[in-house]
């Protein structure tokens, strides 16, 4: 499939080696994204009958992987992966949407997912490799009150729809808006202007984002650098999320190496 | 026999006809008339009074926040910059300060252009556009406009439908791009 071109390009660097795996770019995902925490359900006869600790009912946007070098000590190495949507370049969930529920066709690059309009066949979570697609079994249910402090960013999906990770689209729009309103053109964002949630609230500032294609943010830089991989690259899906770590072996981790192979 | 059943042909076109005529008019006549409930503003609100008497302009109620978002509908805290105690003689404002204001109560306004959850539609993006393109020009209204609720969905019958913004987009070269309008 030919990949589309973008002006823009939103994408994110996220530095392994400064990730420390605390999770809380999962939770600012969640309460950014109105993602429910799981209820537990508690069954007369059987006592609690599910909590989030069953991970069959949770749904994460954003989800942190732990990986390590498979050595023992001293050398065992311990590494942790945020892995948001990749927002790929050709993606593979998007051509097998039997409903255009879903379509790369924004400015920006940024994957769109219609909730009212997925029929819930699930083809784009068999689709995509990064297993970023979450299909929602049940309905969301919040603990008693906290419907009241639901984000207006981010509409609620029913059960049967599949969501995924959308990079806050709402807050490129509130971003584009802010730049309006103080005389800036909106298709040329600074960096910073629009953040993920995610980013904004890594506390070792693991997770960068910004326009990969503008040579004045950030990212566009680090994705350029020597250090920086992504995930499933052969497959040729050109993701826009890039990996950042000076360590040899998670880089090799990063796709499918065969014992002896070089990396290239 | 045959005779018998050539009538009976008849009879039976006669009262399909009948019946298609009355779901016709049922259908177009009664049933819209029944799926909107006609509703009026908890205040009768004049923006007449306000535009030609006071001298306000749109923006001094409706107006962008420093973000760049929109205020929409004022809320007491504009208000009650002018109707902290009750300033006119009209028996509305008398009502609106006694029951809202001064019981720190918000209006439960009637918006009649309501958008679902999943629609984000920006008033920055359109500011060039007059506001009347897409709103009923109220400022010389004495009256606030009639509610129209459907029903079914309990959304208002005057709120903007999608074939309308991807119309507008299409004609006016803009994208129309799920994640334009959707959230």
């Amino acid at each position: 499939m030919h990949a589309k071109e973008f002006k823009i390009r939103w994408g994110m660097v996220i530095d392994v080696d400064k990730c420390t795996g605390c999770g809380a770019c999962m939770v600012a995902c969640q309460v950014e994204n109105n993602i429910a925490p799981v209820t537990p359900e508690v069954d007369a006869w059987a006592g609690v009958a599910y909590d989030a600790s069953n991970k069959l009912r949770t749904l994460n946007w954003l989800t942190v992987y732990e990986i390590n070098n498979k050595k023992a000590f001293p050398e065992y190495e311990v590494a942790y992966m945020p892995r948001p949507c990749m927002q790929c370049a050709s993606p593979a969930c998007v051509p097998v949407c039997p409903v255009v529920a879903t379509d790369k066709n924004e400015e920006g690059g940024i994957v769109s997912q219609i909730y009212p309009r997925c029929i819930g066949c699930r083809y784009c979570m068999a689709a995509c490799p990064y297993h970023a697609r979450y299909f929602n079994w049940f309905d969301p249910t919040w603990p008693a009150g906290m419907a009241k402090a639901l984000s207006p960013s981010t509409s609620t999906r029913p059960r049967g729809v599949v969501e995924k990770c959308n990079f806050c689209h709402t807050r490129f729009q509130q971003a584009k808006d802010k730049a309006r309103q103080e005389g800036g053109d909106p298709n040329s964002l600074a960096d910073g202007a629009y953040n993920t949630a995610c980013a904004e609230v890594c506390p070792s500032g693991a997770i960068l984002f910004g326009d990969l294609n503008n040579p004045a943010h950030k990212v566009h830089a680090l994705a350029h650098s020597k250090h920086s991989f992504r995930l499933l690259e052969r497959l040729g899906l050109g993701p826009q999320v890039y990996y950042y770590s000076k360590r040899e072996w998670v880089h090799r981790l990063g796709d499918n190496y065969l014992p002896n192979e070089k990396k290239a | 026999m045959e005779e018998k059943k050539g009538t009976k042909c008849c009879g039976g076109f006669l009262a399909f006809v009948l019946g298609f005529l009355l779901s016709v008019v049922a259908g177009w006549v009664l049933f819209p008339g029944m799926l909107y409930s006609e509703l009026d503003q908890p205040i009768p609100f004049s923006h007449k009074i306000h535009v030609e008497d006071q001298g306000l302009t749109c923006d001094s109620c409706h107006f962008f926040r420093e973000d760049g978002s929109y205020q929409g509908l004022p809320t007491n805290e504009q208000c009650s910059g002018c109707h902290s105690e009750v300033v006119g003689q009209t028996q509305a404002e008398a009502k609106y300060v006694q029951e809202y204001v001064q019981k720190n109560k918000e209006v439960p306004w009637l918006n009649y252009q309501y958008q679902p959850d999943n629609v984000l539609f920006s008033h920055k993006a359109h500011e060039p556009f007059e506001c009347t393109e897409c709103h009923p020009d109220v400022a010389k209204a004495d009256k606030a406009p009639k509610y129209y609720e459907n029903k079914l969905s309990g959304y208002s019958k005057q709120t903007m439908k999608m074939w309308q913004c991807e119309r507008c987009h299409a004609e006016n070269g803009v994208s129309n791009a799920c994640h334009v309008c959707h959230k």
